[in-house]
C-alpha cells in the first residue's frame, strides 16, 4: 500500500515511538492491580468461584444427605464445619451454596443491566418525549420500596430459582437506567462527540465508538456494587421465608436454618453469615478498586 | 424554588397512582383470597363478607373505589384484625419503625461524621487508619448478619441484653447497633473524602495564611463546605433506615410495620398491602424531594428550574 498516512495517523505513529500508547482500560488495569485491597477482593472471589465450580469435587458428603446419627455436631475432622439440625454436612452445603449465591449475584445484575441499559439508552438517545416517558417510568420504579416489591413479586410468581433472579433484577435496574441516561446525555455535549458529528459520523457510529465505551466504566462500577446487594437481598428473602426453598442450600437458607438453632449450635449461623459477609466485602473492595482505577480524578 | 417544589409535589400524584395500580394488579394475581382457610366458610357467609368489603365487584371497579376512598384519606379496614382501620395499624407500626430508624440515623450521622472529620484532620495517623478500617469493614457487613452475631454474643452467651421485643432502652441497643453500622461506615467514608478535598482548597490556605484560629477554619470553612456531599448520601440513608428495617424487625421480633406487611401478604389482606406500599412510596418520594431541596439550601450554586 503506497497510500500516504493521514495527518492523524502520522501523529499517532510519531507519538507511539516516543511514548507508550495507553488505553483507558490498560491504564485502569494497571492502577487496579496496584490496589492491594481490590486485589485481595478479587482473590477471594476467584477462590469462591473455583469452590463453586468444583463443589461436587470438594464436598465431603452429599449436601442434602441427612445423617440422623450426627445431628447438630460441632466442627470435627469428619464434619469440618459441623452438621445442621438434620445432620447435613455444613461444609458441603456451604460449598454448594457458593454456586447459588454467586449466580444470584451475577445473574440478577445481568437482568438489571439489560433493563437499565434499554431504558437508559432509550432515554438518552430517543429525544425529549421518550426521555420524559422513560424517566417517569424510572421514577415510579424508584418510589416502589425494594423489599415490598420483592415480597409481592415472589408471592405472585412463587419463590423459584428464576423468579429470584428476575425479581431482584427488577428492583435493581432504576439506578443503572439513571446512570446510563445521565452519562449519555452529558457525553453528547462533549467536544469530541460534536467533532465526530461535524465530520459526518453516523449516530450508530457515535453510539458505539464514543458513547458506549465511555459509559462502560461507571456502569461496571455500579454493577459490581450491585452484586453484594443482590446476595444480601436473597439472604434477606430466605430469612422471611421467600428465598429459594429447601433443600437448595443457598447461603440465605443456611443462615435462616442456623438461626433456629442459634442457642444450641451458634457455629451454624456463624459460618454461613461469615461466608455472606466475606463475599460482600470482597465485591465492595473490587468495586472501590474499579472506581478508583477508572476515574483517576476521584479518590 | 417554590415552583420547583410544587411541581415535584404534584408529580407525587401520578407516581402514587401508578404504584397503586401495579400493587393492585400484583396483589390480585397472588393466588387465593382473604377467606381461603383450612376450614372453608359456608358459601353464603363467604358471599356476605365479599359483598360487605366490595370484593364481589369487578376488579377494576374495586380499584376505582379504592382510589376514591384513599384520596379522601380512607385506606379501608384490615380483614384480619377485625375491622381495624388500615391507617391506624400502619400508624402504630410506623411509630415503632420510625423510632428505630431515627435512633439509627442519629447514631450513624453523629458517629459517621465525627469519625470522618477526625480521620481527615489527622490524615495518615493511627486514628485515620482505624477509622478507614472500620469504614471499610462496616460497609460490607449486612445488618442482619451483624444482628445475629450480636444476638449470639450479648444474648445467648452473656445474657446481658434481651433477645427480642421493643419498649425499653435495653431492647433498643442491639437493633439500633445492627442497623446503624453500615450507614455509619458509609457516612464516615464520604465525610473523610469530602473533607480531604476541601482541605486542599485555596480558601483554606488563605484562611490559614491570615492567621485564623484552627477552630474557625474547621467550623466555618471546612465543615460547611465539606458537608454538601455528605448531605447527598444522608437522604437515601434516611429513607433506607425508615423503610428498610424489615429484616431487623423480624430478627428482633419488633412490632414495626415490616412484620405487618410480610404477614398481610400471606393473609391476602388487600387493604394492608395497598396501604403499606402507598405509605412507603410516599415516604421515599418525599425523602428524595427533601434532599433535593436541601442541596439548593446548602449549596447556592445549585439551581432548579
Amino acid at each position: 500500500m503506497a497510500e500516504a498516512l493521514s495527518p492523524a495517523d502520522a501523529l499517532e505513529e510519531a507519538l507511539e515511538t516516543t511514548t507508550r500508547y495507553r488505553s483507558l482500560w490498560g491504564d485502569a488495569a494497571r492502577r487496579f492491580s496496584r490496589n492491594r485491597t481490590a486485589m485481595l477482593g478479587l482473590a477471594v472471589i476467584l477462590v469462591l468461584a473455583a469452590m463453586a465450580v468444583a463443589a461436587p469435587l470438594i464436598e465431603r458428603h452429599d449436601p442434602s444427605f441427612q445423617e440422623y446419627s450426627a445431628l447438630q455436631q460441632s466442627p470435627s475432622g469428619k464434619y469440618w464445619l459441623g452438621t445442621d439440625l438434620l445432620g447435613r454436612d455444613q461444609w458441603s452445603r456451604l460449598v454448594h451454596g457458593a454456586r447459588i449465591s454467586l449466580s444470584v449475584g451475577f445473574l440478577t445484575q445481568a437482568v438489571a443491566l439489560a433493563i437499565g441499559m434499554a431504558v437508559g439508552l432509550a432515554a438518552g438517545l430517543g429525544g425529549r418525549s421518550i426521555d420524559n416517558l422513560m424517566m417517569r417510568l424510572t421514577d415510579v420504579a424508584y418510589a416502589f420500596p425494594d423489599i415490598l416489591m420483592l415480597i409481592l413479586l415472589l408471592s405472585v410468581f412463587g419463590p423459584n430459582f428464576i423468579m429470584i433472579f428476575v425479581a431482584i433484577g427488577l428492583v435493581s435496574w432504576p439506578t443503572l437506567a439513571r446512570l446510563i441516561r445521565g452519562q449519555i446525555l452529558s457525553l453528547q455535549e462533549r467536544d469530541y462527540v460534536l467533532a465526530a458529528r461535524a465530520m459526518g459520523a453516523t449516530r450508530i457510529r457515535i453510539l458505539f465508538t464514543h458513547l458506549m465505551p465511555n459509559t462502560l466504566g461507571p456502569v461496571t462500577v455500579a454493577v459490581v456494587f450491585g452484586i453484594p446487594f443482590a446476595i444480601f437481598a436473597e439472604a434477606a428473602l430466605a430469612f422471611i421465608g421467600l428465598g429459594l426453598q429447601p433443600p437448595t442450600p443457598s447461603w440465605g437458607r443456611l443462615v435462616t436454618d442456623g438461626f433456629s438453632a442459634i442457642r444450641s449450635s451458634p457455629h451454624l449461623v456463624l459460618f454461613s453469615s461469615l461466608a455472606i459477609a466475606i463475599t460482600m466485602m470482597a465485591f465492595t473492595f473490587i468495586g472501590d478498586g474499579l472506581r478508583d482505577a477508572l476515574d483517576p480524578r476521584g479518590r | 424554588m417554590l415552583a420547583y417544589t410544587l411541581r415535584r409535589l404534584l408529580w407525587l400524584i401520578p407516581v402514587l397512582l401508578f404504584v397503586a395500580a401495579i400493587t393492585f394488579t400484583l396483589m390480585h394475581l397472588v393466588p387465593g383470597g382473604p377467606w381461603d382457610r383450612a376450614k372453608r366458610l359456608p358459601p353464603a357467609a363467604q358471599a356476605n363478607v365479599e359483598e360487605k368489603y366490595g370484593l364481589d365487584k369487578p376488579v377494576w371497579r374495586q380499584f376505582v373505589n379504592y382510589v376514591f376512598n384513599a384520596v379522601q384519606g380512607d385506606l379501608g379496614v384490615s380483614y384480619r384484625s377485625i375491622n381495624r382501620p388500615v391507617k391506624d395499624i400502619i400508624w402504630d407500626g410506623f411509630k415503632v419503625t420510625a423510632t428505630l430508624g431515627v435512633l439509627a440515623l442519629i447514631v450513624s450521622v453523629v458517629l459517621g461524621m465525627s469519625l470522618g472529620l477526625l480521620a481527615a484532620l489527622r490524615q495518615n495517623t493511627v486514628l485515620d487508619y482505624a477509622s478507614v478500617t472500620f469504614a471499610t469493614i462496616g460497609a460490607s457487613v449486612p445488618s442482619f448478619v451483624l444482628g445475629m452475631l450480636l444476638l449470639i454474643v450479648f444474648s445467648a452467651y452473656l445474657h446481658w441484653l434481651p433477645s427480642s421485643g421493643w419498649g425499653t432502652w435495653k431492647q433498643a441497643i442491639m437493633p439500633v447497633t445492627a442497623l446503624s453500622v453500615l450507614p455509619t461506615a458509609y457516612i464516615a467514608r464520604v465525610t473523610r473524602a469530602s473533607m480531604l478535598e476541601v482541605l486542599q482548597q485555596d480558601y483554606i490556605r488563605t484562611a490559614r495564611a491570615k492567621g485564623l484560629r484552627e477552630s474557625v477554619i474547621v467550623l466555618r470553612h471546612l465543615v460547611r463546605n465539606g458537608l454538601i456531599p455528605v448531605l447527598t448520601v444522608i437522604g437515601p440513608i434516611a429513607a433506607f433506615l425508615v423503610t428498610g428495617s424489615f429484616i431487623i424487625e423480624y430478627l428482633f421480633a419488633i412490632p414495626g410495620i415490616g412484620r405487618y406487611f410480610v404477614s398481610s401478604i400471606s393473609a391476602r389482606d388487600y387493604g394492608m398491602i395497598m396501604g403499606t406500599t402507598l405509605f412507603y412510596a410516599t415516604v421515599v418520594v418525599l425523602a428524595n424531594l427533601i434532599v433535593d431541596i436541601l442541596y439548593a439550601v446548602v449549596d447556592p450554586r445549585i439551581r432548579y428550574n
